[in-house]
């Protein structure tokens, strides 16, 4: 053990464009947004957009950065909430966060077993299995009625949102509240993405023969993998149901979900942190967008039933588009557009 | 089967000294060096193909050991097997003081070996310096939350591997490119950065499969002089496979002859090269071919 201590080194935070990037974000979302917002634009966009952010990015980690296709999000996201509804029920005394904290922990556990087939399956089989746990998950919520409180059709309703006495309730508490944990979240994966772990999860993505005679030791990665993303993914499940809907179902989180959860990731890159926010952003502003614009062009007509339609048509060319002439996603094209935009610097 | 990794190998510093027979510039007498790798008639097959037969090999400590042969005698079949890979049908191999009847791949780095590949296996989303760094993984301490909330001990172990890293990058000249993606690289820099990546642990075994392979004559000089210069450095042992006949008579100091995955000659290279077994099946095509 060396005695001398250590001069700062890069791992500390440093004035880069990339920086400034997030400090001015952070400025806005905590300082301008919560002064000029309306309820409207936090509970029908904001607060979804980022609980979709948060699950794109446990995803993100597991699919983009461990190279490990799962079909199951919306699984470890019903996980994630029901054990925080249940924690917060029958551990009344809990503080929130613990509750929040114990329901990812539960969700990474859920995580771990899913898992599993992992060490043994690939791309194509694995995805297969995760779908297993997405029925078998809502099979259980459906099947044991004590989950839920024993309330129809398994229908929670989120507990107060008060954190030291501090109350999140109104549409804009829930946003700051979804605010926080988000940033937390992200924080800790952009550690993670940045530590030698996170190096090992692209070594067993890249070439996971080679990472093994190296010595990553490949198994463990996976479940890591699996565990740090459904942890992530269950906590985006909590705000879903807390902070976003206030009351859930287990419906809510179909095969539907998990999908929309991919298509996050995909249209807003494989393996960057920032890409989960800017799909899931493109995700909730696409259909407001839609149901404006299809509004204007055909008046009455387009009600919601066409909307939807038009929303899935629309989704479905731009993820196919995506996947011809941007596999790296909306991050990319933003690289670009920054390059572009400053060429001399 | 045998897959325990005995403690006292762990902990053995993996740079030894070099024999007397290396530091000077007389004739290598590579007789006198201790085996470091023993392969005792390795047998394998796919299918109804046989791709090792009974192969015997014995390679000294600090030698360097050219595996050459035509297409298809068996010579990746044989890094494959070594690196446990392949498990062999039959037969024994001997890394240092272990032997297994199949090498645990996932314990190779904590045996000391280290290896590269024929169709390159690198990491196309890790920088040089990240995929140079990861081949210290093995001797990675830190746990995930010291790794993330950045604890001094794991500052440091980054710190320590991040500088042995840019040792062994400076050393293969490729600090130019050190934070550039492997994927975006052209393909002879890639090959020394797997190299890199082998090297960057100090391996006792260092496996090389067509290290050499689709490079300019320049590229390989350069990839000649960096091989010799880890095993001058470290006192590595060194197993190649190498198409390039000129390349392996100056570099290596004994040469093992495939042939159908039968082992048709071993010995110096003047002894291999005047061999008239070897000239049949390979080196007088070879020629031909140059001619």
């Amino acid at each position: 053990m060396a005695a001398t201590s250590t001069p700062l080194d890069k791992s500390l935070p440093c004035l880069s464009a990339k920086g400034i990037g997030v400090v001015l974000l952070l400025t806005i979302a905590y300082g301008i947004v919560p002064l000029v917002g309306s309820s409207y634009l936090y509970e029908a966009i904001l607060t979804p957009f980022l609980a979709l952010s948060l699950a794109a990015l446990g995803l993100n980690l597991l699919t983009g950065y461990a190279g490990q296709l799962s079909l199951g999000s919306s699984a470890f996201m019903a996980v994630g909430a029901y054990a925080a509804f249940n924690l917060s029920l029958r551990l009344p005394f809990l503080p929130l966060p613990a509750t929040i904290v114990l329901a990812g922990l539960v969700a990474a556990l859920a995580g771990l077993v899913a898992g599993l087939p992992a060490l043994r399956l690939r791309g194509f089989y694995l995805a297969v299995s995760t779908l297993a746990v997405q029925f078998f998950v809502a099979w259980v919520l459906n099947r044991f009625s004590w989950l839920s409180n024993d309330s129809p059709s398994g229908i929670i309703s989120a507990p107060p949102l008060v954190v030291a006495g501090l109350s999140f309730e109104d549409a804009r508490g829930r946003y700051l509240f979804s605010l926080t944990v988000v940033t937390l979240l992200t924080v800790l994966a952009w550690r993670l993405v940045t530590s030698p772990t996170g190096r090992n999860f692209v070594a067993v993505r890249d070439n996971e023969t080679a990472a093994r005679v190296i010595g990553v030791k490949v198994a463990r990665t996976k479940l890591l993998a699996f565990g740090l993303s459904s942890f992530i993914i269950g906590v985006a499940g909590v705000l879903w149901a807390f902070a976003y809907l206030r009351t859930v179902e287990p419906a809510g989180f179909n095969l539907d979900r998990s999908f929309q959860i991919l298509f996050i990731v995909i249209i807003g890159g494989l393996g960057t942190l920032r890409g989960a926010f800017l799909g899931a952003g493109l995700i909730v502003v696409l259909p407001l967008l839609l149901s404006r614009f299809g509004a204007a062009l055909l008046g009455d007509g387009f009600d919601s039933g066409t909307l939807e339609m038009c929303q899935r048509i629309v989704l479905g060319i731009l993820i196919v588009a995506f996947l011809i002439r941007e596999p790296a996603g909306l991050s990319a094209l933003l690289d670009r557009a920054v390059r572009r935009l400053r060429p001399s610097a | 089967m045998n897959v325990a990794v005995r403690p006292h190998l762990v902990d053995r510093p993996r740079s030894v000294s070099l024999p007397a027979s290396r530091q000077g510039l007389h004739p290598r007498i590579v007789e006198e060096d201790p085996p470091f790798l023993v392969v005792e008639g390795v047998s394998l097959g796919f299918g109804g193909t046989v791709a090792l037969d009974a192969v015997d090999l014995s390679v000294g400590e600090g030698e360097i050991h050219a595996v050459i042969g035509p297409n298809g005698a068996g010579k990746s079949s044989l890094i494959n097997a070594i690196s446990g890979l392949y498990a062999p049908d039959s037969g024994a191999i001997r890394i240092g003081d272990d032997r297994f009847s199949r090498v645990p791949t996932r314990h190779l780095a904590r045996l000391g070996v280290a290896r590269t590949f024929q169709n390159l296996a690198l990491f196309r989303g890790l920088t040089v310096l990240d995929t140079v760094t990861i081949g210290l993984v093995d001797s990675q301490s830190a746990g995930l939350g010291a790794q993330v909330l950045g604890l001094p001990h794991a500052r440091r172990e980054a710190r320590e591997h991040r500088e042995r890293a840019d040792a062994v990058i400076a050393a293969l000249d490729l600090a130019d490119i050190r934070d550039r993606l492997v994927g975006t690289l052209p393909y002879g820099v890639q090959k020394r950065v797997e190299l890199a990546r082998a090297l960057v642990a100090k391996p006792r075994l260092l496996l090389l499969d067509e290290p050499m392979a689709g490079m300019t004559a320049t590229e390989k000089q350069r990839m000649s002089g960096d091989i010799r210069a880890a095993r001058d450095s470290t006192g590595t042992t060194i197993v190649l496979i190498e198409h390039d006949v000129g390349v392996v008579m100056s570099l290596s100091d004994r040469v093992t002859v495939l042939d159908h995955g039968r082992r048709i000659a071993s010995g110096t290279p003047a002894e291999v090269q005047a061999d008239p077994a070897v000239i049949a099946a390979y080196l007088g095509l070879a020629f031909e071919a140059g001619a």
